[in-house]
């Protein structure tokens, strides 16, 4: 699948609670077949103290309508400046890159784990999973009730789990905590969000023997793996997330 | 039709436009955007005997204008250039050149054997300012005595054309660029990456492994052009500028001071099409400014 560098228009920035937006971008023509796991690299123009582009994950994809969703939280001037763009307005992005999340085997009960903006990519892959005749489970963790984001879209995937780290809204704790993984055996995780989120859950996995895919967020600089910078240690050596991931299961990774 | 070729030696060059090594892959990793024959030249990301997994992660932090990185020479070794790497780079219709490193003097020129018999590779970029690893790299090309018996030992075997890369972390350039042309390189390039650091307060940890990194992109493009300038008053071989060239007006101010031919690096992380956008301005430049021939206006600077 060859990759595009593309000026896009912004039909949407839909500001969400918080520091988090949804930006939708319109294809210029028919926007290309994208997969789960998959990201782009935004150009951000106008924020001078910035300089390199901006990997996100991709949210959702609507093919029919023939736009493309980004999930989006502010943690730096890049996302900042990133956010005050308006409908109408366009970016310069690069895309798609990395590899994608892989189908489970057939019946196979699976749930959807993610953390903060870490949730992005799930509503994509839940999509994809849930026509592929899967019916995943989700569970959510943030930090408290305001940042809680985004309930609805995960419901139309499957039954929603919830976890705040203050206890403001669902169970209490972090999502490795939540009653519910007592409750059912899952055959497949897949996991995005920070990085002691995915360690939790690659250990709760290795100990029951749960096949697990994770979707990493290395730093980067090219996104198309030229610059060698956003590596992960695996069994295969040092891997560019940007190229052989973002999503890797946890078998192959050193930690 | 203007003329954008150049020379090191009898080597012939199509345009003055070449992607630096490290930032470009092996080439395969731009093909989806741009036509990567279009290009003067590209240069082999670093390349040394044994295959290395290069330094831990975090090996790269955006600073002002630039990014730090540390990346440390990860490469798949010689053996697996020349099994696997050979064969796809050598259809391209572009000079492609292997950037060599070692930890040895003897590295460096077995290196330099086995490159030697790459009918496809018709010049090496002698990597002696790589400023992320332990041994070799840097170490040669920040002191004399060893930059000089280094290029010596390459040169006394290698019968190609040799281009020596200099390192910015030395009090005068112009003494590693005079000590290169002494010692028979036929073009200098310069500059490799500026040593630099970068704390990271949220953590109260280096921003990097490896504490420190080679800052290149547009924070260096003065001291850059600086160096490429007094390099190309002081030596009668080609000098090609290297640092923090983003666009064709950038490429040109390296060409005024001096140089005959100019490397993209870190511009090519934002943009994989930068390299060929930058040979249209160079061209659309010349044509507006009506000469004929790029070699009208290297080192134009220097004869007001």
């Amino acid at each position: 699948m060859a990759k595009r560098i593309e000026s896009l228009k912004i039909i949407e920035n839909r500001p969400l609670k918080k520091d988090y937006f949804i930006l939708d971008l319109a294809g210029n023509g028919k926007i290309p077949e994208m997969k789960p796991g998959q990201f782009v690299e935004i150009k951000i123009d106008g924020s001078p103290d910035t300089f390199l582009r901006r990997p996100i994950s991709i949210h959702d994809v609507n093919y029919g309508q023939n736009f493309f969703s980004l999930l989006i939280q502010i943690v730096g001037r890049g996302t900042e400046t990133l956010s005050k763009i308006k409908r109408g307005e366009t970016l310069n992005l690069i895309y798609p890159l990395g590899n994608s999340f892989s189908l489970p085997p057939k019946g196979s009960a699976v749930l959807l784990i993610g953390g903060g903006c870490g949730i992005a990519p799930l509503l994509f892959l839940g999509k994809y999973l849930k026509s592929n005749n899967f019916t995943p489970d989700v569970l959510l963790g943030f930090k408290n009730s305001e940042r809680v984001i985004q309930l609805d879209d995960y419901r139309q995937i499957g039954k929603v789990f919830l976890t705040t780290e203050d206890g403001s809204q669902g169970e209490k704790g972090f999502v490795t905590e939540h009653s519910m993984l007592e409750a059912t055996r899952y055959d497949n995780i897949y996991c995005c969000g920070p990085m002691p989120m995915l360690k939790e859950v690659a250990k709760y996995c290795r100990e029951r023997n749960i096949n697990c895919e994770v979707s990493l967020e290395n730093l980067m600089a090219c996104g198309i793996g030229a610059c060698l910078c956003c590596v992960v240690d695996t069994v295969k050596g040092h891997l560019c997330t940007c190229t052989d991931g973002p999503v890797f299961n946890i078998s192959d990774l050193k930690w | 039709m203007v003329n954008l070729g150049f020379d090191i030696g009898d080597l012939h060059f199509k345009n003055p436009v070449i992607t630096a090594s490290g930032t470009f892959g092996y080439g395969s990793e731009f093909d989806d955007f741009i036509n990567v024959s279009d290009l003067g030249g590209i240069i082999l990301k670093g390349t040394t005997i044994e295959p290395r997994e290069g330094n831990p992660y975090p090996r790269m932090v955006e600073t002002a204008s630039g990014m730090l990185n540390s990346v440390g020479l990860q490469n798949k070794g010689i053996d697996y250039f020349e099994k696997i790497i050979y064969d796809k780079v050598k259809e391209y219709d572009t000079r492609v050149i292997i950037n060599i490193n070692g930890n040895t003097i003897d590295d460096y020129v077995a290196l330099a054997e086995r490159v030697n018999r790459l009918e496809k590779i018709p010049a090496i970029e002698l990597n002696i300012s790589c400023p992320n690893v332990k041994m070799g790299g840097m170490v040669f090309g920040t002191n004399p005595d060893s930059a000089r018996d280094v290029i010596r030992a390459v040169r006394a075997i290698y019968s190609k054309k040799l281009i020596v890369k200099l390192s910015p972390n030395v009090t005068n350039i112009v003494d590693f660029a005079r000590i290169s042309e002494e010692e028979g390189a036929d073009a200098v390039s310069l500059i490799n990456t500026l040593l630099g650091m970068a704390v990271d307060t949220r953590s109260m940890k280096p921003a990097l492994s490896t504490i420190t990194g080679g800052l290149s992109g547009p924070a260096i493009k003065p001291v850059a052009l600086r160096m490429v300038w007094q390099v190309a008053k002081a030596v009668s071989v080609p000098v090609i500028g290297i640092g923090g060239i983003m666009n064709a007006s950038d490429a040109l101010e390296f060409i005024l001071a001096g140089a005959s031919a100019i490397q993209v690096g870190t511009a090519s992380f934002i943009d994989p099409q930068i390299s060929i956008k930058i040979l249209e301005g160079i061209e659309k430049y010349l044509v507006s400014k009506g000469f004929l021939d790029i070699k009208e206006i290297i080192g134009y600077i220097n004869r007001l």
